[in-house]
């Protein structure tokens, strides 16, 4: 049937329903469709906190938002467009993130007595009835009956059949955007190839919903959204965890080293675990260890043997490691410490995001230990800024502190992905032999970047001794010295900061090298700064924005720009950290802008807050 | 045994005596303290093992008994306290060919690594764990221990410990641990013995050693150590010999069901009505581990020592290997393929 199609250039989606509705990978797919077409996109999934909360709860409500566009985007969007809900309480959570006049596409089923009553409309209220619902388009679908209905002819229970209940949504939704199904199909074919019936129940399934769409009358127009014009080349779609596993493995490629992940699962780092550790035909060793304590020091023995040591967690289980990042501070041996943050203090909010470790991974252990600090801005930038992690870690023979954040670890964007022949070459020197006139090894003699020799068991007449207890300077030798102990402790901040001297100096990502504003950010803002400041220039203001990747040190030239603007304002999701730091290294009148309700900043706030200063 | 050559060397290394393991660090325990005795033993039996001295990694964590790698000239990492069982797990994980030896205190991984201790047990690392147990916290200067027996008065008891004691042997037990032992520092020809044994088990080996600390615990061991008293409260154990004690043998062990009862070789019993001691059977293992009794209560029964267990079952990081190995068969280290992943788009 040959319908209007409506050119779009914007679109956000929001697929919302319950914990079991399949959302997470209905958004998945319909994302992966977008990427194949060229289209720019950025995700945010939203999880609720239990894995198994109350059937038709909101606390049992699971999201996952989409904006994708034909002009570049930075973030998942600010308020929806489209909102898929599968129940009342999938409504009734995200009804506030849609656009006026925004579009509903409403399970019918899921609006029973039972599910109104689960998600706390008052008795009698149904706001598919009451008219509540009228500044929105709303398009009723009882997905549960039609798909029942596709499978009559099926041999399955009814559960069984009700779980491809979010197929059907799919298939509309891929008929009302005008696209091609064969990415789902050909995953379907994958996923369920061995067994066939839920294969066929599911195929049956998605093309019932694409022909409901191109069959009922009630729909006159498809959308379409162009391709955006993005920098040529090839790319893929890519999650945050994802890209940094990727880059943890190139770096592991390229430097020669075999790495080893000491880990143990918590929310949102467990992915980086499950995707290294389908790769272990890379040589990679998982281990998931007993605690976090052991998951660093595993790493810890694993480094000192000459492998690429690396843990990964989020804040408990940070605070667990503090302890053994100062052993590593102390030993000198490279280890990568990946913290992708959440909602603290305590257990906190586990499936929200947060950028308030930052604190904590400068200062958060006994004595002065001070740690380079590397952060990541995107999910594909999570590639790059931990392979930047690992470079230093091993030529500057030092543990590295890398900070992700769960926004960023869930959320997934377009990546322009390298060739390996492009990546940037990570030397790494061991220690083989004695240097001339050296009668034995000197474990603390430094190179010009004040890295100590990498001297690994097994190398013969290089056999010493290290600890977590004051050495003397050089030797190693235990020393309780007191001006070696002011020396030594002078020596490892010097160590960290010279690694300025090795980074690329700080760019501005947009606007002008001086001006009104500064907005610097770092981590998971990035996209809500940059949409902002872009708006803000192309209406005439003088904003710039400049994003920091290396947050210990700070580049060298960043005082400089700091100068150059009337205002620097710092916007992030914890109770203000950057700033106290920024305050405290350049004494600078920076402005807050904080926002700690475990979500992203928005760009429409932030184009507000800005406007203050401009 | 001392003169042979290293193995996997080539003919012409050189042959290490006991002042090669030792460095030019000045031995800091206090004089008489037991530690002294374990680092002798440890520094001869080193060289008769056949390794490369760069290929033995010690790993301790804090305690007195945690200095050990400084005065051992092999690779060594003082760390921190109750991890080098960690450690040493992430090391031999990843250099599976390295010698590596753990040398612990009881509060170091019974107390603070306790976690860390069961979890490489069961993991089965074939790594050498060394538990200098003085029933005593040394280094921080006398409090009582998790295996200090109950009642004791420390700095941090006056009134006595109202802590149970952990039995450290029957914990390795119930932590699946392939090899648990036990021997003593005043005993140099056992505990030589009992070094030799947990390097040549191929496994995570528990040696628990009981070491005086003449300081804040001194005697705590003497009955078992000491001339007059050792035939009678010690119990040697000797693979496929009948369980034998007591001056000239003359008391024996005999299992009465599940029950171990001492008899009198003189009332008439011949070795055949013995406990013949079998390293290999796990079920009298965990008897023999909780002979634990009092010296100090009537009736009680003699502390063993040697090899109560060895099992031989595989070790962590050789699958760990053959996993990797196996995956790498199947399927080539290829990043661009990886990077690329299935689906992708071009953009002219
Ligand atoms: C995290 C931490 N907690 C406490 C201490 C203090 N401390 C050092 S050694 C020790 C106990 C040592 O006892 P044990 O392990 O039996 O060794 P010993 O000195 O008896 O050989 C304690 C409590 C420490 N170093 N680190
Ligand atoms: S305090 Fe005890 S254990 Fe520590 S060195 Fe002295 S005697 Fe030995
Ligand atoms: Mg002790």
């Amino acid at each position: 049937m040959a319908r209007k199609q409506e050119v779009l250039q914007d679109v956000v989606i929001k697929f919302a329903g319950d914990s079991g509705d399949g959302m997470q990978l209905t958004g998945t797919q319909f994302t992966n469709n977008t990427a194949l077409l060229g289209i720019d996109l950025s995700t945010f999934p939203d999880f609720p906190a239990e894995i198994r909360a109350p059937i038709g709860t909101i606390p049992g409500v699971s999201g996952f938002q989409l904006r994708f566009s034909s002009d570049r985007v930075f973030t998942p969007g600010d308020a929806c467009d489209v909102l898929v809900a599968m129940n009342a309480a999938a409504l009734k959570a995200n009804l506030g993130a849609l656009k006026k006049g925004g579009k509903i596409i409403v399970n019918t089923d899921g609006f029973d007595s039972k599910n109104l009553r689960l998600a706390n409309y008052p008795d009698g209220e149904n706001p598919l009835e009451n008219g509540s619902l009228e500044n929105y388009e709303v398009i009723r679908i009882d997905v549960t009956k039609m798909t029942r209905e596709a499978l009559k002819e099926f041999q399955m229970g009814m559960k069984e059949k009700d779980r491809a209940k979010n197929m059907f949504v799919l298939g509309f939704l891929y008929w009302l955007y005008g696209r091609d199904m064969s990415n789902t199909t050909d995953f379907l074919k994958e996923k369920f190839g061995k067994k066939p019936d839920i294969l066929d129940s599911n195929m049956k399934v998605l093309q019932a919903g694409y022909n409901y769409g191109d069959t009922t009358e009630a729909f006159a127009i498809t959308y379409k959204v162009e391709k955006a014009k993005m920098p040529s080349g090839t790319y893929r779609s890519v999650m945050g965890n994802q890209s940094l596993a990727y880059g943890l493995i190139a770096a592991a490629q390229v430097s020669g080293l075999p790495m080893f992940l000491g880990t143990y699962p918590i929310t949102p780092a467990s992915d980086i675990l499950h995707e290294l550790s389908r790769h272990k035909n890379f040589g990679i060793r998982t281990f998931q260890a007993e605690d976090e304590i052991a998951a660093i020091t595993s790493a810890i023995g694993a480094s000192y043997g000459g492998a690429l040591g690396v843990t990964t967690t989020s804040g408990p289980g940070m605070a667990l490691k503090a302890e053994a990042m100062g052993l590593a501070v102390m030993l000198e041996v490279p280890l990568v410490i990946i913290n992708v943050q959440r909602g603290g203090p305590s257990t906190g909010l586990p499936t929200k995001t947060e950028q308030s470790d930052l604190l904590q991974a400068y200062y958060g252990r006994n004595g002065e230990c001070p740690m380079p600090v590397i952060s990541a801005s995107t999910p594909a930038d999570c590639f790059e800024a931990v392979y930047e992690a690992v470079r230093i870690s091993v030529q500057h023979m030092t543990p590295v502190i890398f900070l992700s954040d769960g926004y960023i670890a869930n959320g997934a964007e377009p990546w322009k992905f390298p060739a390996t022949a492009d990546l940037p070459p990570i030397h790494v020197k061991f220690k083989t032999e004695l240097g001339h006139g050296e009668e034995k090894l000197q474990p603390y003699l430094r190179d010009e970047k004040l890295a100590r020799p990498w001297a690994v068991p097994g190398t013969a007449g290089l056999e010493h001794r290290i600890g977590g207890l004051e050495k003397q300077n050089i030797t190693g030798n235990i020393s309780y010295d007191p001006e070696n102990h002011q020396l030594m402790v002078k020596i490892r901040q010097e160590k960290v900061d010279k690694i300025a001297e090795y980074i690329p100096e700080q760019k501005i990502d947009s606007g002008a090298a001086k001006g009104k504003v500064l907005v610097l950010g770092w981590g998971s803002t990035f996209g809500a700064i940059k949409s902002a400041v872009s708006e803000l220039i192309a209406a005439g203001h003088e904003v710039s924005h400049a994003h920091l990747r290396y947050v210990r040190p700070f580049p060298k030239n960043l005082g400089e720009i700091l100068k150059s603007f009337d205002t620097v304002l710092v916007p992030e999701i914890n109770n203000g950290q950057l700033i106290k730091i920024l305050r405290d290294v350049y004494l600078v009148d920076a402005k807050p802008y904080n926002k700690i309700m475990g979500v992203p900043i928005t760009k429409t706030e932030l184009v507000e807050e800005i406007r203050k200063y401009l | 045994m001392r003169e042979s050559k290293s193995m996997s060397e080539t003919a012409t290394a050189p042959v290490l005596t006991a002042k090669d393991f030792a460095t030019d660090q000045e031995v800091r325990w206090c004089p008489g303290c037991g530690d002294y005795s374990i680092l002798a033993q440890v520094q001869k039996v080193m060289p008769t093992l056949g390794i490369p001295r760069e290929n033995i990694v010690i790993i301790s964590g804090i305690g007195c008994s945690s200095r050990f790698p400084y005065y051992m000239n092999t690779y060594g990492m003082h760390s921190i306290h109750g991890r080098a069982t960690a450690i040493a797990s992430g090391l031999k994980a990843s250099r599976p060919e390295l010698s590596v030896w753990i040398v612990s205190g009881d509060g170091d991984s019974l107390s603070i690594g306790g976690n860390h201790t069961i979890h490489l047990l069961r993991r089965n690392f074939d790594v050498n764990l060394l538990v200098f147990n003085n029933q005593i916290y040394g280094l921080t200067k006398g409090q009582y221990s998790p295996t200090s027996e109950e009642n004791k008065v420390t700095k941090s008891t006056p009134f006595g410990s109202i802590d149970h004691p952990f039995n450290p042997l029957a914990l390795a037990m119930g932590a699946d641990a392939s090899f648990v032992a036990r021997t003593m520092d005043r005993d140099p020809k056992h505990l030589q013995a009992m070094l030799l044994r947990t390097n040549q088990h191929k496994g995570a080996s528990f040696l628990e050693i009981y070491q005086n600390c003449n300081i804040f615990n001194d005697g705590a061991f003497e009955v078992f150590t000491e001339k007059g008293s050792k035939a009678q409260e010690t119990l040697f154990l000797e693979q496929g010999k009948p369980l034998l004690f007591g001056a000239g043998s003359d008391k024996g062990i005999k299992l009465d069901g599940f029950t171990p009862k001492v008899v009198n070789l003189a009332d008439g019993y011949s070795a055949d009505d013995l406990w013949i001691h079998d390293e290999q059977d796990i079920y009298k293992a965990q008897i023999l581990t909780r002979i634990f009794d009092d010296p100090k209560v009537e009736g009680h029964l003699p502390r063993p020592f040697g090899v109560f267990y060895e099992n031989d079952r595989p070790c962590y990081e050789e699958i760990m290997a053959l996993q990797i190995e196996d995956a790498k068969a199947r399927k080539t280290a290829d990043l661009d393929a990886l990077l690329k992943g299935k689906e992708t788009w071009t953009i002219v």
